[in-house]
């Protein structure tokens, strides 16, 4: 697998307070960002970050190019949205751990 | 605003230079327990850091340092405090009771207390139509200084329970900890925006259609919509549609045990629809 720029941010995201994410996608994808020799962020849920407000939020935000593995993208920008850290349009991308398999989320997150 | 938010600390790896990485199963595992216990962390390695800026107020920094000595560590500007701890030779429990440790006694939002249940508003499918915040009798919805329909007290969201997210007439409103689509924020597809059961008509809570009159500026409709506006119809109608959707299985039964009284349901759609029509007339002021 190819070195992610070290320009682009990685995000994991673990859905920890109510595990919608497989447990063995999350499990897996972790592993494989643990395997590469990328720096990344991890937060325990996006979700209860939103719902505080959470300010880290508005550094995720601002810290494009950015890859998140989280969930839905429409979720994912929602959230930022509602904790008032819009995502921009362009230089994110967002790899969905509820659908994709774990081997889609880790090239996606750590493609070249 | 929701202002409790309680992260004293953000974990940071350290495997760059001056330290020895982890083992891949190692790090993955001590990772996995520092986020199920709620904690951010970073993993910080010889190819840079995470590349995010440090906003924390407090950093603990764990590695597998020289000499099994943590180096000291001091923040340029002063603003943060950073500690360094090694952890050579420890399990991933031992190093979450000393992340613990550190941690000492402040508080923290912690997994497993509280479900983050609240809506997400899609706002590009989203038209403005303020029905929800009609809808919901908990204070949820609000209205941004601009006219925008807002989620303002998410904490007031009642657990499990969708219920607005049937009356979105645009399948906007998304629930993320929802299991099933488009609730989730799954793509929205022509068969949800048909299907019967996502529609719950409004007007039909309110007593006539309330929204096609409040677009309509003029005055006489104005007035018809308070004469033909009959409270005890209203409520009713809002009960048989909670009462069916409980039956449906679709929200918690609690919700319905834990709604307000008839007389404070009406007071919050009378205070809903004020906020609703000003918005709608477009000029912050109810009309
Ligand atoms: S953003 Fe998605 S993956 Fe993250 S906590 Fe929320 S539902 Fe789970
Ligand atoms: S009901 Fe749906 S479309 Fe209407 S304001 Fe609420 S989220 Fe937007």
């Amino acid at each position: 697998m190819s070195e992610t720029s070290p320009s682009t941010k990685l995000l994991y995201c673990r859905c920890a307070y109510a595990q919608v994410v497989p447990q063995s996608v999350k499990d897996g994808v972790l592993a494989k960002l643990c395997d590469s020799g990328a720096g990344f962020e991890s937060v325990a849920d996006l979700c209860e970050m939103a719902a505080h407000r959470d300010e880290r939020l508005k550094a995720f935000a601002e810290s494009t190019p950015i890859r998140i593995a989280a969930c839905f993208p429409r979720v994912v920008r929602g959230l930022f949205r509602q904790a008032e850290c819009s995502l921009p349009e362009d230089g994110v991308e967002i790899l969905n751990m509820r659908v994709q398999t774990i081997d889609e989320v880790a090239e996606g997150l750590l493609k070249a | 605003m929701i202002t409790h938010t309680a992260r004293p600390l953000r974990v940071v790896l350290y495997e760059g230079n001056g330290a020895i990485a982890l083992s891949a199963p190692a790090r993955a595992q001590v990772m996995a327990a520092l986020l199920d216990k709620g904690y951010a962390v970073t993993r910080a390695t010889a190819q840079g850091a995470s590349g995010f800026p440090h906003d924390d107020r407090s950093l603990l920094v764990l590695g597998q340092f020289q000499n099994q000595q943590a180096p000291d560590l001091e923040d340029a500007t002063g603003k943060v405090t950073i500690e360094a701890r090694d952890i050579t030779g420890l399990e991933t429990l031992d190093i979450v009771s000393l992340v613990e440790k550190a941690r000492g006694n402040k508080p923290m939002n912690q997994p497993g207390t509280w479900k983050p249940w609240f809506p997400v508003i899609d706002y590009s499918r989203c038209t403005n139509c303020m029905q929800c915040l009609s809808f919901c009798l908990f204070d949820v919805y609000g209205v941004s200084k601009d006219g925008k329909i807002q989620v303002q007290n998410n904490d007031n969201c009642k657990t499990n329970c969708p219920a607005c997210s049937r009356v979105c007439p645009e399948v906007a409103i998304m629930f993320p900890k929802h299991q099933s689509g488009p609730i989730n924020g799954e793509q929205v597809n022509e068969e949800d925006l048909r299907r019967e059961k996502m529609k719950v008509d409004i007007s039909s809570l309110l007593g006539g259609d309330i929204y096609a009159r409040l677009r309509d500026r003029s005055e006489a409709a104005k007035s018809r919509f308070s004469k033909e506006r009959s409270a005890d119809k209203a409520l009713e109608e809002r009960k048989k549609c909670l009462t069916k959707m409980a039956q449906d299985g679709f929200i918690p039964a609690e919700v319905l045990a834990s709604l307000p009284s008839p007389d404070e349901i009406m007071r919050k759609a009378e205070e809903a629809q004020a906020k609703a029509q000003a918005a709608l007339n477009g000029n912050g002021n109810p009309a």
